[in-house]
């Protein structure tokens, strides 16, 4: 049980006669990285929602670290360690690149109820900060407005955000849509490395990402998991193939 | 960095806001230095509505509430002075108070409870609902005035000598004013500092997005309460500071009317800039003084500008002579 950061066990989740969720049960184990993919209406924006909290589950449990948090919100997950970037962009668009940064550097540290001094001279905010804008190069774009970002940029942005937190675990929705090749490329080899400080949970389209990166990878459809196993394992499943993959291939 | 063209622009209002009613006073002309001490008090109210309005994109079209609360903390408590009536024989003797600072307190105390208690169920909703459950506390604070005999009901309360400061002279309008303007710059010395604090930086991303503020375990609702009753306890102590400028106090200071001036105030001069409230009450009163001899229905005038500025000029004034930079970077 230690041994497992996350863990869904039998979640359902129904909207009127479409069931997103059928008995998902899956865990995040130290140091890998956990591919969720799956067709376009497979239920994973529904089922990143119940583990970050934005949605109760009809029936089952979520737990993180161990504790269940079934019953606790957003915030309270977050502050647990839970590091979450959103499929489409979440920023303070009106900050500078470096105010988002430190926005994430003051969740993580807590203690946000001082009125007086000046947030953005307080310099363990700021080390933390610049160094997650360093981590995933947006070094030289700390003073920009983060509405001037291009749509690559601010991707990094959101997982530079997280980073300030020191979480526990990463949730990750679709961090490389619209990345193009190289930003791509950039970001596998960023999180390759993550894997190590704590573990991720993926959501992703890009499948030369997903096979390069996962060590497990398991397979949403229709709301179910229709499989979960190592890249290897995942290729040869007649079902996943079937239900999946076929249509990429082809593509 | 910091002189920028909006701060030059500050310092020149906060100058004029200064030099006009000195002028005035050593030109023997006591109307002038009224009309800026009133333009000193409502800009106040602003700074106090932009705090929740600008920074936390919290729209309350209930502010007039905690205005009049100022206002009838001052008028009750002078009343009971001026009448020799206690106000309470228990736990101890009290008589009301013609103190200005007690009465302060006592406004900003009773302002902040009343925001504490009207924020923390308007803020369960958002949007256009919260717009109209702000109004609705107000407007049901107004009934409440209206039907409150004891206090003067729709008539209100006189008090016919303005209170007293300790070692001032109070009816000298110059030393009121001086009084009102003290105070104009601190809570302005106060906001700027919030923008720039942790506070202000978690309370203005949560109106950006509120998603980012959760997903960095913070709480929106808990930030947006607090800057509820900061914005709040700062109109209630223009209230007090404006029945005191009239010496009257009546339910008209609790209306809707109230409300939606205050927060003409603010987007006249550029909703979210530091020192907007100061430039949106200049140009409401010299409009008002300059318009209102021509005719009574300057409010016309006021209406188009209103909505040649919110169509072309978002930054209100301020926006438009000084550019799209945020007052708090």
């Amino acid at each position: 049980m230690a041994d497992v950061v996350l863990k869904t066990d039998a979640l359902n989740k129904s909207f009127g006669a479409l069931q997103a969720s059928r008995d998902v049960s899956l865990d995040l184990r130290p140091g890998e990285i956990h591919a969720l993919i799956g067709p376009n209406g497979a239920g994973k924006s529904t089922l990143i929602k119940q583990i970050a909290g934005n949605l109760t589950p009809d029936s089952g449990t979520v737990e993180l670290l161990g504790r269940e948090v079934t019953a606790l919100d957003t915030v309270a997950r977050a502050r647990m360690g839970l590091g979450r970037t959103f499929q489409i962009s979440a920023l303070a668009m009106e900050y500078t690149v470096l105010q988002n940064a430190v926005l994430g550097a003051l969740g993580g540290r807590g203690r946000v109820f001082h009125f007086f001094r000046n947030v953005m001279k307080d310099p363990e905010l700021l080390e933390r900060a610049r160094d997650a804008l360093e981590r995933v190069g947006l070094t030289d774009d700390a003073n920009r407005r983060t509405a001037d970002l291009s749509h690559g940029q601010r991707r990094q942005l959101e997982v530079a955000v997280a980073l300030t937190l020191k979480p526990r675990l990463f949730l990750m929705d679709e961090p490389m849509a619209g990345l193009g090749t190289a930003g791509s490329k950039a970001l596998t080899g960023f999180l390759d490395g993550l894997r190590q400080e704590a573990p991720i949970l993926l959501v992703e389209h890009d499948m030369d990402a997903v096979f390069a990166l996962a060590d497990r990878i398991s397979v949403l459809v229709y709301g179910q998991i229709i499989a979960t196993g190592t890249a290897d394992e995942i290729r040869a499943n007649a079902e996943v193939r079937r239900a999946y993959l076929g249509e990429e291939d082809a593509a | 960095m910091m002189l920028t063209r909006e701060s030059l622009l500050n310092w020149a209002m906060i100058a004029a806001l200064l030099i006009v009613p000195v002028a005035a006073w050593s030109l023997d002309e006591p109307f002038i230095i009224t009309l800026a001490t009133k333009a000193a008090i409502l800009a106040l109210a602003g700074v106090g509505l932009n705090i929740a309005l600008g920074l936390g994109g919290l729209i309350s079209l209930g502010h007039a509430a905690f205005f009049g609360i100022g206002g009838y903390a001052m008028g009750i408590l002078a009343a009971h002075a001026q009448n020799y009536e206690p106000l309470f024989e228990w736990p101890f003797l009290f008589e009301g108070s013609n103190q200005m600072p007690l009465i302060w307190l006592v406004a900003v105390v009773f302002s902040a409870l009343a925001a504490l208690v009207i924020g923390a169920l308007s803020l369960r909703t958002s949007g256009v609902y919260f717009i109209m459950i702000t109004l609705a506390f107000g407007q049901m604070l107004y009934y409440f005035a209206i039907s409150w005999s004891a206090y003067g009901g729709e008539d209100g309360l006189s008090i016919w000598v303005r209170n007293e400061f300790p070692g001032l002279n109070t009816l000298d309008p110059i030393q009121f004013f001086a009084i009102a303007y003290v105070i104009l710059c601190l809570a302005l010395a106060f906001a700027a500092r919030l923008a720039r604090s942790p506070f202000g930086l978690a309370l203005a991303a949560a109106r950006q997005n509120e998603d980012r503020v959760q997903a960095v375990g913070l709480t929106p609702f808990t930030l947006r309460l607090t800057a509820f009753v900061i914005s709040g306890a700062i109109t209630g102590l223009a209230g007090a500071l404006f029945a005191d400028l009239n010496r009257f106090v009546s339910p008209t200071m609790l209306s809707w009317h109230t409300s939606g001036e205050i927060m003409i105030f603010v987007i006249l001069g550029g909703v979210g800039r530091l020192y907007g409230p100061v430039a949106g009450t200049a140009l409401y009163i010299l409009l008002e003084h300059l318009l209102g001899g021509i005719s009574d229905y300057w409010q016309i005038f006021l209406g188009v500008l209103l909505l040649l500025i919110v169509l072309f000029a978002r930054g209100g004034l301020i926006g438009a002579l000084a550019g799209r930079e945020k007052a708090h970077g």
